[in-house]
Formats: C-alpha cells, sequence, structure tokens
C-alpha cells in the first residue's frame, strides 16, 4: 500500500455543502482538505515508519510505543535524530559526527551513547523527521 | 535516435528482505516461490554456493544446512510496494517510463543526451539506492535489446561499477564484449533458438549483430530480422509506457498438502474468486465468463491422477465478489469427483469489458449497479486498510487449511501496521 493512502484524515476547510434547497454562501470558499500525509510526508517513495521501544530517547519527545517517521532521502548531518542499523540492529539515536569520530547519542541520562568500536559496523538507515503517539 | 536506459534491480526479493533486516547482509540468503516449493531469488552468496534458479527445496536442504544460509518465503506484498517506490525515484530521471517487471523498468532518456549518460546513469544508482535501499545497474544503449545488454555488462563486470554505457565504449570494446557474449544472453533469444543460430554458424552476439538482417528475416522471420537491427543501435521496439489491462486474471496456487475434502476445495475457490474480483475491480474492468481447474498433483504419479477444467457463464458482466464466488463455487462442484488428491486449484476470470463501457442497467434493472459498487468499494477498502480478508466471505471459511505454505514469511514491513520495523531506544 503506497504511503498516502495509509492514514488520510480529511476535514473539509469550510463547512459542508448544504443539502436543502439553497446553495451555500460559502460554497465559493471550500479550499479542499487537510491531509495528514501532506503535512508528515515530504517524500513519499523515501519515508517508511518505525515503530519505537525503549526509553533513550524521552528528552527528545520521543517515547516508547510512538511511530516515526524515517525519510531516506534526506541526507544526515550532525545533530540529527536517524534510524541507524548497528551490528544488523535497528537503534534510533541522534547523530553526532565531529572531525574523528561519530558516535550516536541517546536523549536520556540514564542511556550512554554508542560510540563506534573498530569492526563495528553503522548504516544510517533514515533521517527522523517527526513521531506520531496517539493518546486512544 | 532513442537512447534507452534498463534500470534492474540486483537479486530484488533478496535485496527488499535486507533493506529491514540489515543482519542479512553478506549472507547466504534465498527466497522460495509461492508455496515454498522453488528457489525464486538468490543473494550473491547464495549464488556462489551454487544455488540455481528453480531448484526445488528438497534437493537443496542440505546444502542450506551446512552454510546457515537463510530461507524466506516471498513476501509479496513487500516486494509489490518496494517496487512502486524504485519505479517512483526512476520516474524523477525521466518523464517517460516503461515497467517492464516487478524488478526492472526502461527509461527513455531521449531528451538527456546532452548529460554524461554514465554520470547520469550513477546518479541514478544512487538515488535509488539511498531512498529505497535497493541497489540497482543501470544499462544504457540505442535499442533496448542494447540496454538490456549493457545492463547485462554492468552487473556482472566489476570495472563498470553498476553503470554501462554502450555509447561511451569505442567501437573495438564493444564487439570484444559482444564476442564475449552467449547467445542465450541476448533479449529475446530462448533456449530453442540457439542451437538453430548455431547450426547457421552464428555463435555469438558480434556474429548475430553482423549476420544480414534479411537473411535472418528468411530463416526465422520478422522478430529475429528486428533484433539485428536492435543489436546494430536501431531501435525497432518502443518504449510500452501505458501497461494495457490484463486481458483474463488467474488466481491459482497449489496447496501446501495435498487434499481429497471438497469442502477445503470449495473455501479455496472461494477465497480465490474474491482475490481475483479485488483484481477485477482494481483495474476497472468487469466479467462474463468464470473458469474453474482443479488437478492432482503432476509429480506424484503414484497416487490416481484427475484433472478437469470448466467455465461458466454469467448472465450479465459483473465485477461483484458475490456472484463471482457463486460462478466459482457452481464450477468447481461440477469437477470434482472424490477419491483423488487435489494439488491444486484455481479461478479464471475470462472474457474482460472495460467497465466504464457497460451498459448492463437496461438489461438487469432489479439489481441497481451503484448499490454493489458501493459495497464492493467499501470492502476493498476495509481490506486495504485493515489487512487482507478483514472482510471475506464466509464461505472462504476462517481456517484456511488448505492454504499454500509459507513458513519463512517475513513481516508486511510497509503495508501493515501491525509489521511496521521496531527500532531500539535502548
Amino acid at each position: 500500500m503506497p504511503v498516502s493512502n495509509a492514514s488520510i484524515l480529511r476535514l473539509p476547510v469550510v463547512g459542508h455543502r448544504l443539502r436543502a434547497g439553497f446553495p451555500s454562501p460559502a460554497d465559493d470558499y471550500v479550499e479542499g482538505e487537510l491531509d495528514l500525509n501532506e503535512l508528515l510526508i515530504r517524500h513519499k517513495a523515501a519515508t517508511f515508519f518505525c515503530r519505537v521501544k525503549g526509553h533513550s530517547m524521552k528528552d527528545a519527545g520521543i517515547f516508547s510505543g510512538d511511530l516515526l517517521i524515517v525519510d531516506r532521502a534526506i541526507t544526515p548531518v550532525s545533530g540529527q535524530i536517524v534510524v541507524a542499523s548497528v551490528d544488523g540492529e535497528f537503534v534510533v539515536k541522534r547523530l553526532v559526527r565531529d572531525d574523528s569520530s561519530i558516535r550516536l547519542e541517546s536523549a536520556s541520562p540514564d542511556f550512554a551513547p554508542i560510540i563506534l568500536k573498530d569492526g563495528q559496523e553503522l548504516t544510517i538507515w533514515g533521517v527522523v523527521t517527526g513521531s506520531v503517539r496517539q493518546f486512544r | 535516435m532513442p537512447i534507452f536506459a534498463l534500470v534492474d534491480c540486483n537479486a530484488f526479493y533478496v535485496s527488499c528482505e535486507r533493506v529491514f533486516n540489515p543482519r542479512l547482509t553478506g549472507v547466504p540468503t534465498v527466497v522460495l516461490t509461492n508455496n515454498d516449493g522453488c528457489v525464486i531469488a538468490r543473494s550473491d552468496e547464495a549464488k556462489a554456493l551454487g544455488f540455481k534458479m528453480a531448484e526445488p527445496v528438497f534437493k537443496v536442504r542440505e546444502l542450506i544446512k551446512k552454510h546457515n544460509v537463510q530461507v524466506y518465503s516471498s513476501n509479496y506484498p513487500l516486494y509489490a510496494d518496494m517496487s512502486q517506490r524504485a519505479v517512483a525515484v526512476l520516474s524523477q530521471f525521466t518523464p517517460q517510463l516503461e515497467i517492464y517487471s516487478i524488478d526492472e523498468s526502461f527509461l527513455s532518456l531521449d531528451g538527456f543526451r546532452h548529460l554524461d549518460l554514465t554520470t547520469y546513469g550513477h546518479e541514478i544508482r544512487n538515488r535509488v539506492l539511498q531512498w529505497t535501499g535497493l541497489p540497482v545497474c543501470v544499462g544504457i544503449g540505442t535499442s533496448k535489446t542494447l540496454a538490456k545488454l549493457a545492463n547485462k555488462f554492468a552487473k556482472k563486470r566489476k570495472q563498470f561499477d553498476g553503470v554501462c554505457d554502450l555509447g561511451a565504449l569505442s567501437p573495438a570494446t564493444l564487439n570484444t564484449m559482444l564476442e564475449d557474449t552467449a547467445l542465450g544472453d541476448i533479449w529475446g533469444i530462448g533456449r530453442q533458438l540457439a542451437p538453430r543460430l548455431e547450426a547457421l554458424g552464428i555463435h555469438n552476439a558480434r556474429e548475430l549483430r553482423d549476420t544480414p538482417p534479411k537473411r535472418m528475416r528468411e530463416h526465422f522471420g520478422v522478430v529475429l530480422e528486428r533484433m539485428v537491427y536492435e543489436l546494430r543501435g536501431i531501435s525497432c521496439l518502443a518504449l510500452e509506457e501505458v501497461t494495457p489491462a490484463r486481458k483474463e486474471i488467474v488466481v491459482s496456487r497449489s496447496f501446501g498438502k495435498a487434499t481429497t475434502d471438497k469442502g477445503g476445495l470449495l473455501e479455496a475457490a472461494t477465497h480465490y474468486a474474491s482475490r481475483a474480483a479485488e483484481k477485477l475491480r482494481r483495474q476497472h474492468s468487469v466479467t462474463q465468463l468464470v473458469g474453474v481447474f482443479l488437478h492432482t498433483s503432476l509429480f506424484n504419479t503414484r497416487d490416481p491422477q484427475y484433472s478437469a477444467s470448466t467455465t461458466v457463464s454469467l448472465a450479465h458482466p459483473t465485477d461483484d465478489t458475490r456472484e463471482i464466488i457463486t460462478a466459482a463455487q457452481r464450477g468447481l462442484e461440477s469437477l470434482y469427483r472424490s477419491g483423488y488428491r487435489y494439488a491444486k486449484t484455481g479461478v479464471m476470470l475470462l472474457d474482460l469489458q472495460d467497465a466504464a463501457n457497460l451498459q448492463t442497467a437496461f438489461w438487469n434493472p432489479s439489481r441497481p449497479r451503484t448499490k454493489t459498487t458501493n459495497l464492493m468499494n467499501t470492502i476493498d477498502k476495509i481490506n486495504t486498510q485493515m489487512g487482507r480478508n478483514t472482510v471475506a466471505s464466509g464461505a472462504a471459511g476462517r481456517k484456511q487449511a488448505w492454504r499454500m505454505r509459507r513458513q519463512w514469511l517475513s513481516p508486511a514491513y510497509t503495508t501493515r501496521w501491525s509489521d511496521i520495523p521496531v527500532v531500539n531506544a535502548t
């Protein structure tokens, strides 16, 4: 299923057409609908959804169970929150890169950063552009 | 002169699995056909271990165990979604594109002659890889046949680094490469044709190219004459941009286990009929003829064999799941004979027409079409959003013991909310 069909929230910007005989005076002002996909997804073909498990990113506003919007079209730069694979496992962390090292930092004092050791494999899988949390 | 690029994804099914399971990188991996019968895709590592295309699994069980080869059932929802994404990225590079198969597309590069096409090819390759995670190779030539061949060079020969523009090669280099190309490696030359060409003294792509086209026409007809022109870089096959609506729809599968049970067969036929009806509606067609077939295992020759098919015509063209199911069930009832162990059944929708051109209401006023259409659209929508078979005919059964075997199926990472990848924040 293409991303755009995944969950479309359609809300008319201006009220419904009237069913009864008279034309609505607002008809000329209907602008279309608000589409969450349009807001949340910049590159449809490169956007994937993931589920967060764990608490290491809580100070960045990412909580266990949240839905992540991951855009692979964006070239990752230092400071961005990314999904990466470290030794074959997907993690969500903040990418920090300087002249001498690459590390993946957590957003919680309870979790140490991942500093890449020799022989460890790191691939940045995509850049996290947003998250969705549902309350019920 | 037109210019074509053929973009082809390397070991596509395996590559799709790897995007969502990075542990598979560098690990020998194979993907099996529907029903886990044969090998249908192999990673380079699996190829190196000697896995062959279409090899039955039972023949390679030892090899799998010995090398700890990772095995997957085909996950078509995932592959179809990834294929669409790759095509969407390719569409950024050309206004004209032909989807040739799930993992191959032809691109027209006519408007991009002023560019260095090798560089352009690398841009295509890099972007598809970044956006989708899928590795592709790009072959460029002035005919589709040459683009196909260039793609093979791009894939097989390390020096090209995944992109081969035949136009950038010197004539001498190209000649040598064509001499090294077996006839069977040319697009459209099958196993039967190659020996017949050999008998005429034509042994490789270069020799075929340099044969007088007229001679090929006399021996084999216009198709091979065209092929000679295409190998010379004169395009005879145009881009087919619009995929024509399919003229028939077939849904069939082998059973995980042969069955003698009529009830199970009816459930299977019902399930396939509703899948076929869904496909029918997706391409906006209607059918007036439903075919059903049924047969015992063709491999198990000890058991008594039975194979039969029939068609059921409908009173009027329809895309209504309920009518198609009823017809399929009637067909199956008439075919069924007790005492056989059935291995496969299938449903075909034939005599398809464009739904838009239809005027059935005139013939069938008792049944307002819009009501049916609304119901079917709603069912399709629910099934798309909530997962296949959320709403299904009760006659299809809920247990589905006849279902095909998909023992090693990976999650529907991109098409089902419950299956999206989990990322650790630990």
